[in-house]
């Protein structure tokens, strides 16, 4: 079966029925899962960050925020984008730098965006979309709207220098944006463990006077509902607060990355809670879907993924004008003075 | 015409500008109580409140974030950088993330934002609150870098920068804001960005000048037949300008405050040189400031940046000989 492409807004509305949530939870795993593949043909240069065992977070900020909210994110983006809406040939088109790619191939995988589901440009600097979400905050303050921001960084971001500030800024001025902390377990190469003295990390909201919570990040259920809180509370305007969703991520830090240094056996302890069995389990206890059912919804889900695959190699590369696009914004398009 | 101070002309332009458009709001380190250190927002707060005008926290890379996402959520917030040094924390805000969300959305995103930070040797400040530095950031595609030089250029591209749709990054020489000059207020009085200014004709020898060495040259200028062209806008800058004056002069000196090594001079020079080689008279050269950081002893700040004298003499020997004449440490045989 192919899936027809569909519009980002119209693949994020379809996220109201829990069976489309579970397809895109395996979307994103699929996708992941290729991006490896495609490396290895080649056919993907440069690098390259995956998300597997991270999709319950992707998942639950589409289905928990509106879609005139906005999001910032790391260069593990992906499925925050896939997640949101963007489609599979926008996203893949832009990791393998061909015109179908959200931004027309100039961009890579680190930087993804889609603006029609509030998704800011990715960020390939750690901590940088965290004040960046605090500023869309501050405009939506300003302005007296009931629009939320989101930014969400990795647990190696909680000890840079812009984390800190944007906290600060969000909790003087009381601004509607939610934190939310992907602790993945590994900032890069190296542990959490040995580059930051506290386990919870939520406990750094209380610095900032705001609430702080860690959530179980394997259970969508459970991300939905505690995301949704502060969403809600970020909305009526209560102030910042800050989430910490526990998952792991279950490839190396990038395509180059074997992740040889992790203890023995934390891996397979991770994937004995996979986000995707434990929602599958999920569905089915609650007789929501037939295990039949998420088969045939997993293996339409590869076949899509294997004709974005198809589609995407036979996409052109950009020619050089596209270089020289959007260089300057459009007031200064053609500088004056330039010959 | 108004006749006002720098600092007030800046005032003026921030308030003219945030009476014409309410998404125009204003972010920094005590601009709001205080009015600004350099009394650049004085009485803004009690106009427009504390929504639009904010103090913030110690916290460039914080502050300077926020308004990259209130600019991409369609506000115009201009953040005020006390000293741009402080700017070396938040670079990548503006460097790497303002100077990029243009392009990294295929166009969709616009990051209407100025970042203005005062510069400059002259106050007694020290070697960490007197650099110019705008090799940080004047090679940024994306990025527009101006710098005024008197009070309407202060009005007029300020003014420019906010109604600009990408960021603008002003750097305003500090030695400046207490200067007097005349203002036309009003849509006369903004001055387009990437336009250089011609400050006074002539026919022997054109001087570029930026920000506080336009009012060195043109001082140096009055017993010489020079034509001194403020530059105004730094990147992009206005080679039509700048080129159809060395065809008419033939001989090109640049004043820059800036170590010799590296500075922005060296782009206005190499592109006259390339463009116009065989219609030079002599060879094109740069007055600027030794490859030493600004000393605090007056008698030492005082040499640092080109004096007027020295400029004089520089251009005088120049025109003289045809030779380009060395810098005084070297004369003085003083090398780092």
């Amino acid at each position: 079966m192919t899936m027809t492409p569909l519009h980002s807004r119209e693949r994020r509305a379809a996220l109201s029925d829990p069976l489309e949530t579970y397809r895109r939870m395996n979307e994103i795993r699929i996708f992941e899962d290729q991006i490896a593949g495609l490396f290895a043909e080649g056919l993907v240069h440069g690098t390259t960050h995956t998300c597997q065992g991270q999709e319950a977070l992707d998942v639950a900020l589409a289905t928990t925020l509106r879609v005139d909210d906005v999001v910032t994110c790391t260069y593990r983006g992906h499925g925050i984008a896939l997640a949101l809406g963007m489609t599979p040939d926008s996203v893949l088109g832009e990791i393998m730098g061909r015109v179908s790619g959200c931004i027309g191939g100039v961009g890579g995988s680190m930087h993804l965006s889609d603006l029609d589901v509030g998704l800011l440009p990715t960020f390939a600097i750690v901590g940088a979309g965290v004040p960046v979400a605090a500023g869309a905050a501050l405009a939506f303050q300003t302005r007296g709207e009931d629009r939320v921001a989101v930014s969400v960084c990795g647990d190696g971001a909680t000890n840079i220098g812009a984390f800190h500030e944007g906290l600060n800024l969000a909790a003087i001025w009381k601004l509607p944006v939610v934190f939310v902390v992907d602790n993945n377990v590994y900032g890069e190469y190296s542990r959490i463990d040995t580059t930051t003295p506290i386990t919870d990390l939520s406990a750094r909201a209380a610095s900032y006077a705001m609430p702080g919570e860690s959530v179980d990040g394997m259970d969508l259920d459970a991300v939905s509902e505690a995301l949704g809180r502060h969403v809600a509370r970020a909305r009526a305007g209560e102030g910042p607060s800050l989430l910490e969703v526990r998952t792991y991520r279950f490839a190396g830090h990038s395509r180059a990355d074997q992740a040889a240094y992790r203890p023995a056996g934390e891996l397979d302890a991770w994937k004995s809670r996979d986000p995707l069995t434990l929602r599958r389990s999920a569905l089915i206890d609650a007789g929501t879907a037939t295990a039949d059912q998420l088969d045939e919804i997993e293996q339409s889900v590869r076949d899509a993924i294997a004709d974005v695959v198809e589609r995407t190699s036979a996409t052109p590369e950009p020619d050089a004008s596209a270089m020289f696009r959007n260089v300057w914004t459009p007031a200064a398009a053609s500088p004056p003075g330039q010959p | 015409m108004t006749r006002m101070r720098v600092r007030q002309a800046i005032v003026a332009a921030l308030a003219d500008e945030m009476r014409a458009d309410e998404t125009v709001m204003l972010m920094g380190e005590d601009i709001a109580a205080a009015g600004g250190p350099f009394k650049t927002s004085e009485g803004l707060l009690d106009e427009f409140g504390p929504l639009r005008v904010r103090d913030t926290p110690i916290s460039e890379m914080g502050f300077t974030g926020a308004a990259v996402g209130a600019a991409c959520m369609g506000m115009r917030p201009v953040v005020e950088i006390m000293f741009m040094e402080f700017l070396g924390v938040a670079l990548d805000m503006v460097v790497t993330e303002a100077a990029k969300f243009h392009y990294l959305s295929g166009g969709r995103v616009s990051v209407p934002m100025v970042v203005r930070a005062s510069v400059g040797s002259g106050g007694g400040f020290g070697m960490q609150h007197s650099q110019t530095l705008e090799n940080w950031v004047a090679a940024t595609p994306g990025l527009v870098v101006a710098t005024p030089s008197d009070a309407q250029a202060a009005y007029g591209l300020t003014r420019a920068a906010i109604q600009h749709d990408g960021p603008v990054v002003m750097l305003e020489p500090r030695a400046l804001y207490a200067e007097r000059g005349d203002v036309v207020r009003g849509a006369d009085g903004i001055l387009p960005l990437g336009k250089a200014r011609v400050m006074r004709p002539g026919s022997n020898v054109t001087i570029v000048a930026l920000g506080q060495t336009v009012r060195v040259a043109l001082a140096a200028a009055e017993e010489l037949d020079a034509e001194v062209i403020d530059l105004a806008t730094l990147y992009p800058w206005d080679q039509t300008t700048v080129l159809g004056s060395v065809r008419k002069t033939g001989r090109l000196v640049v004043v820059e405050e800036a170590p010799q090594s590296g500075g922005w001079g060296h782009e206005i020079v190499s592109t006259v040189t390339s463009q116009l080689f065989s219609a030079l008279h002599a060879a094109p050269f740069r007055i600027t400031c030794p490859d030493a950081p600004v000393p605090y002893s007056p008698s030492l700040e005082s040499r640092h940046l080109p004096t007027t004298e020295y400029v004089r003499r520089q251009v005088t020997d120049y025109l003289r000989t045809g030779q380009v004449p060395a810098p005084w440490w070297l004369e003085e045989g003083l090398t780092a």
